[in-house]
């Protein structure tokens, strides 16, 4: 079985769903026997559920103005 | 009412200058416009500051608006206008000071999860790891991403905030797809150790910084 080391380096491409076959394989067996390594795959999805929260960032009134007037100008030169 | 007339033979003189050219710039802002938003806070993750982000996506439309020929898929313009971005972002961090906040690399062993359960920092918290998320808004998130070098950054943000392959961060960075994985392999473990540095530098951990 592989160890935890090497499984922790496959989740995020597990979660991906990029990993090749027997890599595939051999990261599930151990999840299915590693606790740790389940936190750590757990841990991994709230991460990145974090960062995709972050997609649209609200734009201060102030700039979406700027940026909106910015662009009318542009198409109007 | 003279003024009002005034206003209409504006209006009416505006109009009747309004030629091919002038459509076609006019299309430009319709063609932008849906993507604004998605820019700045695109450019924001990039590059950190709210001025400097604004002065990316300004960049970044003027290239835009030149470069209008090469964009072939106007019904979907969203991965031309980032490539556009990216182009004008990395002309810029080429031009800034070498990156001293980066994070440094040298322990690959750096686990964050087994870190928050070794310090503890929540001892009252039977959801530790979801707590220590929760303490990263989106501007301490962005901070944080900062600290990350920005070839690294910028795949990382691509693949996991906006959702883009492998291979079409390739094509938008112009890179192979291995060193797109690269990046992102060593991106993820900066950007565990950014978190938890940025976490204990800026008080965090002991709701000093806390809303």
């Amino acid at each position: 079985m592989i160890a935890c080391r090497e499984a922790v380096e496959r989740l995020w491409t597990h979660l991906d769903r990029t990993l090749d076959g027997t890599r595939e394989e051999e990261l599930e067996q151990h999840l299915g026997l590693c606790r740790h390594c389940c936190g750590e795959l757990e841990f991994a999805k709230q991460v990145r559920a974090k960062l995709k929260e972050t997609a649209e960032t609200p734009l201060a009134p102030s700039a979406r103005e700027r940026l909106g007037a910015f662009v009318q100008r542009l198409s109007n030169k | 009412m003279p003024r009002s007339r005034n206003k209409t033979d504006t209006g009416e003189r505006h109009m009747g200058m309004q030629t091919a050219a002038a459509e076609s710039a006019g299309s430009f802002a319709a063609l932008v416009e849906p993507h604004l938003v998605y820019l700045y806070a695109f450019a924001l993750k990039l590059c950190g500051e709210h001025a400097t982000a604004e002065d990316l996506v300004q960049d970044a439309l003027v290239r835009a608006l030149r470069a209008q020929g090469s964009l072939r898929n106007r019904e979907q313009p969203r991965p031309w206008f980032t490539k556009v971005l990216l182009s004008a972002w990395s002309d810029r961090s080429r031009r800034e000071a070498a990156h001293d906040q980066d994070v440094a690399l040298e322990d690959e062993r750096f686990s964050l999860f087994d870190t928050l359960a070794e310090e503890d920092p929540f001892p009252y918290s039977d959801r530790l790891h979801l707590d220590f998320l929760d303490l990263f808004d989106d501007a301490n998130l962005t901070a944080a991403l900062q600290r990350i070098h920005p070839a690294h950054r910028t795949a990382l943000v691509l693949a996991y905030v906006y959702g883009y392959k492998a291979r079409e961060i390739a094509e938008l960075t112009d890179t192979t797809t291995g060193t797109v994985l690269a990046r992102l392999h060593r991106g993820r473990k900066q950007l565990e150790k950014a978190l938890w540095e940025y976490a204990k530098q800026r008080g965090l951990l002991k709701g000093e910084d806390r809303r």
